[in-house]
């Protein structure tokens, strides 16, 4: 466990979750915990149910067996309503300028339109993004796109945030500024973030604990705690015997 | 702790104005070449051939035509525009309605979208003789006859806009606290619309040929009763001038539709959200 499991009370906690798509066994008996404000790195194979896992958080499908629980809530409704999750694609609404795209959360809720761009407005300073307020997605760069994307889903105001290889479509140059900027926003903001990546680096770099998993069905073979020193720059930490032996023992689970 | 790499916009919004004429040019060039140069050839072949105008006319004498009869064909192509527009306007609106209430209702889905693709063997045409029986010889029967022909290919598009939409995005919303209203409004309706204008497209190139139609199957006035009327006198040159009418009337009515089309959504020909 990590060192502030003692501490703090778990936000969500998996157990047994077995789900199958038709013939298809997606997840075979997933079972863990994640504290608040803790960021969890989920490492596997392609199709080895990454998604699916974070769907069945989120309480966008209902997993055939086992229970998800966050904060004591249970059923999907109530799951859907304290997760807010960031997909792979940036999925910006192309009739939508930036900021009209990062505050859509608020308008969902009832807020004018012209008060949720007010609310918007402070974040787009504080990560880099002022000036692009009015730019359409097609006007801004797939780094950009992703930022909005991110502040979209701050702005949802959840305490979960599940991330689906959201920078998985960038450039590696591209990805590494933004895995900083994200690492810099959830200082600022700090939520109870999942991070799913194929990527074992961004996974050791970005978060407090990696589950590695298996091949679909998809189950976990390896826990790593990256209890990494992080206020040094990035080329030191990727480079240090420390985190070259978390990857190491990662590859190694993932069988590369 | 920042990536500035990437600051750049993805591409530079100018574009230089002497290219767009030039990039319209080779878009619209074409086409009016070989128009401008079949007019020519069919006024050279009648003027070599000296074809008796009650046969077929030349473009000249179709001009002549449109010259001399110009406010008797202008008033009934008052009369068809009427029945064109409000025709087209009533599919457009009862395209969309049906189209929403088959989205949001399951049922009404399963039993009326079979019903309505397999109504569309139906030949529209060969209601527009019973629309007269029953609604007479005035604007009515012409009307349903346009609202008929229009209203499949919106429907259609309606529902197929409102389906097609990517699931991801539905996901994406339902985590970001949307109602059922939120993503209609937000999401689906927005990635439907050009869907939607491509029926209405399709709906507006069909709209004065089915008021023609409906003239045909009984009526006093409007470009399709012009053109029965001049053939039977054998004044094919008034033929022709009715059938100019109706197909700038037509092509109009698509050009509007259109530019409606990009001053509403002018993202999507950027690449929408599927
Ligand atoms: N809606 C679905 N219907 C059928 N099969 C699905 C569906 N979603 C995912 N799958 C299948 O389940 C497996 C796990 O998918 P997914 O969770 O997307 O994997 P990952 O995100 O790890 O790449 C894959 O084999 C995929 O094809
Ligand atoms: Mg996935």
């Amino acid at each position: 466990m990590t060192p502030e499991a003692v501490t703090s009370t778990a936000a969500i906690e998996l157990r047994g979750i077995r789900h199958r798509f038709g013939e298809v066994a997606a997840l075979a008996d997933v079972t863990f915990t994640i504290n608040r404000h803790e960021r969890l790195g989920i490492v596997g194979p392609s199709g080895c149910g990454k998604s699916t896992l974070l769907s069945a958080i989120a309480g966008l499908i209902q997993p055939d067996e086992g229970t998800v629980e966050i904060d004591e809530a249970t059923t999907p409704g109530e799951r859907l309503r304290r997760c807010a999750l960031m997909p792979q694609r940036d999925l910006l609404l192309p009739w939508r300028t930036a900021i009209d795209n990062a505050a859509i959360a608020l308008q969902n809720r009832g807020m004018k339109r012209s008060e949720a761009r007010e609310q918007a407005r402070p974040l787009f300073e504080r990560f880099g993004l002022a000036e692009f307020e009015e730019r359409t997605p097609d006007e801004l760069s797939g780094g950009m796109r992703q930022r909005v994307a991110f502040l979209r889903t701050l702005m949802a105001q959840k305490d979960i945030l599940l991330l689906d290889e959201p920078f998985a479509a960038l450039d590696s140059i591209t990805r590494s500024g933004m895995q900083e900027w994200l690492l810099s926003a959830l200082e600022q903001e700090p939520r109870t973030a999942l991070l799913v990546t194929h990527d074992v680096d961004e996974a050791l770099l970005l978060t407090h604990r990696v589950i590695v998993m298996s091949a679909r069905p998809g189950r976990i073979v390896r826990t790593l705690e990256t209890d990494l020193a992080r206020d040094r720059p990035r080329r030191e930490i990727v480079t240090s015997p420390e985190f070259t032996a978390l990857k190491e023992t990662a590859l190694e689970s993932l069988e590369l | 702790m920042s990536g500035q790499a990437d600051l750049a916009p993805a591409q530079s919004a100018s574009t230089s104005r002497s290219r767009a004429t030039r990039s319209a040019f080779a878009r619209f060039g074409p086409p009016m070449l070989v128009v401008v140069l079949t007019i020519a050839l069919w006024e050279l072949v009648i003027q070599i051939l000296d074809v008796p105008s009650y046969i077929w006319s030349s473009p000249t004498q179709i001009v002549e035509t449109i010259q001399e009869r110009f406010p008797d064909l202008m008033g009934h192509a008052a009369v068809t525009l009427t029945e064109t527009l409000v025709g087209f306007g009533f599919a457009v609106f009862f395209g969309l309605a049906f189209g929403l209430l088959l989205h949001f209702s399951v049922m009404a889905r399963r039993s009326l979208y079979p019903i309505l693709i397999a109504s569309q063997s139906i030949p529209t045409v060969v209601l527009a003789p019973v629309f007269v029986l029953v609604l007479g010889f005035g604007l009515w029967p012409k009307v349903s006859v346009v609202a008929l022909f229009c209203f499949f290919p919106i429907v259609v598009g309606t529902i197929d806009g409102l389906t097609s939409v990517d699931r991801e995005y539905i996901r994406m919303m339902l985590t970001l606290d949307a109602s059922r209203m939120g993503i209609f409004r937000r999401v689906e309706f927005p990635s439907a619309l050009p869907q939607i204008f491509t029926g209405m497209r399709v709906g507006a190139t069909y709209a004065a040929i089915g008021a023609v139609f409906g003239e045909w199957a009984g009526s006093q006035s409007g470009l399709g009763w012009q053109m029965l009327q001049a053939k039977g006198r054998l004044d094919t040159a008034l033929v022709f001038a009715d059938i100019v009418f109706i197909t700038v009337m037509a092509l109009s009515l698509f050009g509007i539709v259109s530019l409606v089309e990009r001053l509403t959504i002018p993202w999507a020909r950027k690449g929408g959200v599927t």
